[in-house]
């Protein structure tokens, strides 16, 4: 009986070792430890011996019977790791220079560029405005000092309706309407005024590569008791430094707006030679024309409601057009309002 | 514009200064300078004074001639030349080898078989005219080998003015006007302009000279003859060739020199044609013929210098062909004038035709350069050609003065503006060189304007905090930020919206955002049979096909859906851009912010792609309102709308906006086998609905119950009423699972979720409530599916 014992114990040790998947070794559980299996079978046959003997072959049994439950089950072990590790093994590496398509929306150019100033004035304290499109000659003009006979106003310039208004032809349109719509603020609370208006502006004239009959501007206004030229300066280099994001050089020169008094053109160190050699983007002087700006005239103050003795202001006109051009090196005006997917569905986001 | 600095340095000594970096000063202090400077002469070295002693025809050619010159040299030069003007005693430009034309270097070559050591050169290869036709005459006396650019200023220093930085500034269109300010710059003494005593000619006769219109502000006028003098003086001549103009004759050099020295135009009649004066408007139009040869047609709001009734100049703009001079001139009429600024303006727009002269009064002129500038034209008559005579008195009438103008403002008011402090020493010297006198007493300031300042720039104390801080330098402004208080920013609502609404539109449903044009055009519509639908048109489109106005997004979005077929199989397009309804009852544009979607998809499932719109727009109130959506039918208003599925979008009781098809007849034009839907949201409707807070409700920790039924009809909404109607707290949600469309056997399948946050429900009371629902639709006919 003994040998009985050593052989099936060999026996299991020689099968264990070959079953290679879960089915295999629960055969050989049920073969050896089922209610027929070969062990079970021992203790079956353990009849016919003596007390003694039974006594002492039941233990040889009962050990055997748990070296087999154990040694079956680290088997189990042994196998569940060796399917891991095949899993492992049978995983191929993917081809990542495959490319991807997934599909996705976009913004126009424009909202990127406009969307960037207005979080940088908008951290810096301006509130954003919304204003019309369409305006009347008080709003685009007298109420902003140009005069009957200023050339601004001439018919090839703008783009009048039949019922006499206009079409703005630019965002300083909007200045009147702001500084009524905050002026009682200022005065009553000293609440400075602070505010932008990103809007769409019409010339009549004729479009090509650079020159478009629709564009965006963006216009700035700060008013409050000691607005100055050296605040003005400070504000326009704060905010192009942000929105080219590096320390770009400004330089002011006079510039005439009937809206402003002093006007200037406010030019930029050019942002591919730095200003200090020139090169052709900057047609070699070093700096770009960026955008016109000047303290607000004391008529255009006065016609807002604020007294040109107590305040002073600001103000900038941005053209964010001309911002989204350089930004994504746009060299055709026209393809801003093409309607094209092919050209705008690149603009997925700016962030 | 451009301007020399030789002529500049007439009036303001720079020596010792970088001229350049003054340019450039400049270009920040006064007006934008453009990029390329010229340094005329620059290219040019070894042009002597050379005599033609000897010409002799060349064997070989007819053109050439074999030339002896002396060239300042012991020995004669020979040269062959090639001019037609060559002969015996002419003095001429003569390049010697080694001379530099530009590039070429000149040396002794053969030319037909004969040696030749130089060349004899035309003004223009010299670069002082464009005049090919022969070689240079020179007349002045001077010495044989004398180099040219000793008796000639040839060399010289050009920069161009963008003319549009001057509009505001009609001193700064004349060298002595920019030389005040380089003087200003340089702080260095502006000089004097030379002028001849007009006093002495007090007892000649007047002209015969009136202003009938108050369009002229004044008119100068002196007659004179005598003249003998033909070809201006070279340098003269140089000089307006440099700053752009042609050398004519003396007397019409002379008026261009005047003007570019003055910047006041002159005109010179011949005295025959100009006997009596009068400057006027005519009551009827007319054809008058200007010098240059044009037949032009003047109105009745057109300024006319007249001899009488017979009109010989449009004033400010050009002189007529028939009072022009001519070779028997022998006495001159010399005007200098002030006309209306505003008045010329317009007359060269109606007449196309914009001069120099035009470009100067269009600036609002100041009337005391006048006599000022007769005055300097006869100094320098005498000048060049001493036999002249004056034959009449200083004819002046001054109709209009512009009004003096003193401003005064204290100390504290330019430290206000400016932000730092610019001492009182240098506010008063910078406006003196400026031509302003201030009077300075206990910080506080008394400026008169200049005359040529105060005709419309210098008005206000403002101006003059440019004049001071111009030229004081902005590079040299200490910048600051503002000292102002806090407050939190809020932004339009509409403003918030619209920046929302883009980015679910772009990140939830992949749209893409599209710009177009406030006006339709005309042809793209008419290709997709849209009419142009518009109330407001423009009054001076330049082109006809963009003349109306939109009215609706929707045809602007059909055109661009057309113009991007093929780019892919399915995409989606929107815009929050202006259209203009119509007229409100003061004739106003009723202008409205819409957000215009536009779906386009191919093949045939139209209805899916409509619930895709239909999920758009309700996320876009679920997100952003936290609102549910309700429709009803609308009315067609246009006739790109399909009559059927077409839904106002309703929020609150208050129609949002509006969701649609194309109709066929359109859809047939566009794409015959696609689908488009569209949306069109008012934004200020929208930005106006309240925002309702997100509704919370806390999850059921108990199990909850589905049951699930089908209904045989096509249409939700009874369905969706009858479980209104048995208003059950227990029912949680109601989910439509299935449709099945098939005519009669339609049915809709429904999934009722009931649960209760207290306990486990039971299945009988649940059954109970569904029970009632399905017996409340078999009333109406809605039976269960079996």
């Amino acid at each position: 009986m003994k040998e009985k014992l050593e052989q099936l114990k060999e026996q299991l040790s020689a099968e264990l070792g070959a079953a290679a998947d879960p089915q295999a070794l629960e055969n050989l559980r049920v073969k050896y430890l089922g209610k027929k299996g070969s062990i079970t079978d021992l203790l079956k046959g353990m009849k016919s011996l003596s007390n003694e003997e039974k006594k002492s072959f039941g233990q040889m049994v009962n050990s055997l019977k748990q070296q087999a439950a154990e040694s079956i089950s680290k088997r189990a072990e042994e196998l569940k790791e060796l399917e891991i590790k095949r899993e492992i093994e049978r995983m191929p590496e993917f081809d990542l220079t495959i490319p991807t398509k997934e599909d996705r929306g976009s913004y126009h150019p424009i909202t990127l560029v406009q969307r960037e100033c207005e979080r940088i004035f908008t951290t810096m304290g301006f509130n954003v405005e919304d204003y019309p499109e369409v305006v009347t000659d008080y709003e685009c003009f007298e109420a902003v000092n140009v005069p009957k006979n200023h050339p601004a106003r001439d018919m090839q310039d703008t783009y009048y309706l039949e019922n006499g208004e206009l079409l703005k032809s630019q965002t300083s349109a909007a200045q009147n309407a702001i500084l009524k719509k905050y002026g009682p603020q200022l005065r009553e609370k000293g609440m400075p005024i602070r505010a932008i208006f990103p809007g769409r502006c019409f010339r009549n004239e004729a479009t090509d590569a650079t020159h478009e009959n629709t564009f965006f501007q963006m216009e700035g206004v700060m008013v409050d008791k000691d607005i100055s030229i050296s605040n003005l300066i400070y504000f326009m280099k704060t905010m192009l430094s942000e929105v080219f994001q590096k320390d770009v050089k400004v330089r002011l020169r006079p510039g005439f707006f009937p809206f402003v008094e002093p006007g200037f053109e406010l030019d930029i160190s050019c942002l591919i030679c730095g200003g200090e050699t020139g090169c052709p983007s900057c047609n070699h002087s070093g700096w770009l024309e960026l955008c016109p700006c000047g303290m607000i005239h004391p008529e255009v103050l006065k016609e807002g409601g604020i007294d040109p003795e107590e305040y002073t202001g600001f103000a900038f006109g941005l053209g964010l057009t001309r911002l989204a051009m350089m930004k994504y090196g746009i060299k055709d005006i026209r393809d801003l309002n093409s309607g094209s997917l092919k050209v705008m569905s690149q603009f997925t986001d700016d962030k | 514009m451009f301007l020399s600095m030789n002529w500049i340095k007439d009036f303001v000594n720079l020596s010792g200064l970088d001229e350049i970096k003054l340019i450039n000063q400049f270009s920040l202090s006064t007006a934008e300078v453009e990029n390329d400077i010229q340094f005329k002469g620059s290219d040019i070295s070894g042009i002597v004074v050379a005599e033609i002693m000897s010409v002799e025809p060349h064997p070989e050619s007819k053109k050439l001639h074999l030339l002896k010159v002396d060239a300042g040299e012991q020995e004669l030069t020979d040269v062959v030349c090639g001019a037609p003007n060559v002969r015996v005693g002419m003095k001429t430009a003569f390049a010697k080898v080694g001379a530099k034309i530009g590039e070429i270097e000149i040396t002794p070559r053969p030319l037909a078989g004969y040696m030749s050591h130089g060349m004899c050169c035309s003004e223009k290869e010299i670069g002082i005219s464009d005049d090919h036709s022969g070689i240079m005459e020179i007349t002045d006396d001077v010495k044989n080998g004398t180099d040219i650019k000793d008796i000639y200023a040839v060399d010289d220093i050009i920069f161009e003015v963008d003319n549009k930085s001057l509009t505001n500034r009609p001193d700064l269109w004349s060298h002595y006007g920019i030389a005040r300010e380089f003087a200003a710059i340089a702080q260095r003494p502006l000089k004097e302009l030379e002028l001849d005593d007009l006093t002495v000619y007090g007892d000649l006769p007047k002209v015969d000279m009136k202003i009938e219109d108050p369009l002229c502000y004044r008119y100068s006028c002196l007659q004179f003859e005598n003249i003998s003098r033909s070809i201006s003086p070279v340098d003269m001549r140089i000089r307006l060739f440099y700053c752009g103009m042609r050398a004519i004759n003396f007397l019409a050099d002379m008026t261009n020199y005047l003007m570019l020295e003055m910047g006041q135009p002159m005109h010179a009649f011949d005295s025959r044609k100009v006997e009596n004066i009068r400057i006027k408007r005519f009551d009827k139009d007319f054809d008058f013929e200007t010098l240059d040869g044009v037949e032009r047609h003047i109105d009745t709001d057109t300024l006319m210098i007249c001899n009488g009734d017979t009109p010989v100049a449009i004033a400010g703009i050009m002189g007529g062909l028939d009072s022009e001079i001519v070779d028997d001139t022998h006495t001159l009429t010399l005007e200098s004038a002030t006309f209306d600024a505003a008045s010329i303006r317009k007359s060269t727009v109606r007449l196309s035709h914009r001069t120099d002269a035009s470009m100067r009064y269009e600036k609002s002129l100041d009337p005391e350069l006048t006599t000022a500038a007769i005055a300097r034209f006869v100094f320098l008559l005498k000048k060049y050609d001493s036999g002249i005579k004056v034959v009449s008195s200083l004819t002046d009438e001054y109709a209009y003065h512009y009004p003096e103008v003193t401003l005064s403002f204290d100390k504290a008011y330019v430290d206000k503006y400016t932000g730092i402090e610019i001492d009182n020493d240098t506010i008063v010297s910078t406006l003196n060189r400026l031509g302003f006198t201030v009077s300075c007493n206990d910080d506080k300031f008394e400026v008169g304007v200049p005359s040529w300042r105060a005709t419309k720039d210098v008005t206000i104390k403002a101006d003059i905090i440019e004049e001071i801080t111009r030229i004081y330098g902005y590079d040299n402004f200490e910048i600051h930020t503002a000292d102002a208080p806090l407050f939190p920013t809020r932004p339009e609502p509409v403003k918030k919206d619209e920046d929302n609404v883009k980015d679910i539109l772009v990140k939830h449903f992949n749209l893409h955002e599209l710009h177009s044009y406030v006006w339709n055009y005309a042809d793209e519509l008419k290709e997709l049979g849209i009419e142009n639908i518009g109330e407001i048109k423009l009054m001076n489109a330049s082109n006809p096909n963009i003349e109306t106005i939109r009215k609706t997004m929707i045809p602007t979005q059909l055109c661009q859906v057309k113009s991007n077929l093929g780019w892919a199989d399915e995409f989606g397009i929107f815009e929050v851009g202006r259209v203009v309804k119509g007229l409100d009852s003061e004739n106003l544009c009723i202008e409205e912010k819409k957000l215009g979607i536009t779906l386009y998809k191919k093949g045939s499932d139209v209805r899916g792609l409509y619930f895709k719109m239909k999920a758009i727009v309700e996320t876009l109130v679920d997100e952003l309102k936290h609102k549910d959506v309700q429709y009803s039918k609308a009315e067609p208003g246009f006739d790109f709308e399909h009559p059927v599925n077409l839904n106002n979008v309703i929020v609150d009781g208050e129609v949002i906006g509006r969701i649609g098809l194309i109709h066929p007849s359109v859809m047939k034009k566009l794409d015959k086998r696609a689908c488009v839907v569209f949306a069109e949201i008012d934004m200020d409707k929208f930005a106006a609905v309240e925002n309702a807070s997100i509704h919370y409700e806390e999850p059921s920790k108990f199990p909850s119950i589905e049951i699930d039924l089908s209904f045989l009809t096509s249409r939700f909404a009874p369905v969706s009423k009858a479980i209104e109607n048995a208003a059950c707290e227990l029912i949680k949600s109601v989910e439509v699972i299935d449709i099945y469309e098939a005519g009669d056997a339609s049915s809709i399948a429904v999934r009722l979720t009931f649960s209760d946050n207290s306990r486990t429900l039971t299945r009988e009371e649940v059954t109970a409530v569904s029970d009632g629902i399905v017996a409340d639709l078999e009333k109406d006919g809605i039976m269960l599916k079996k």
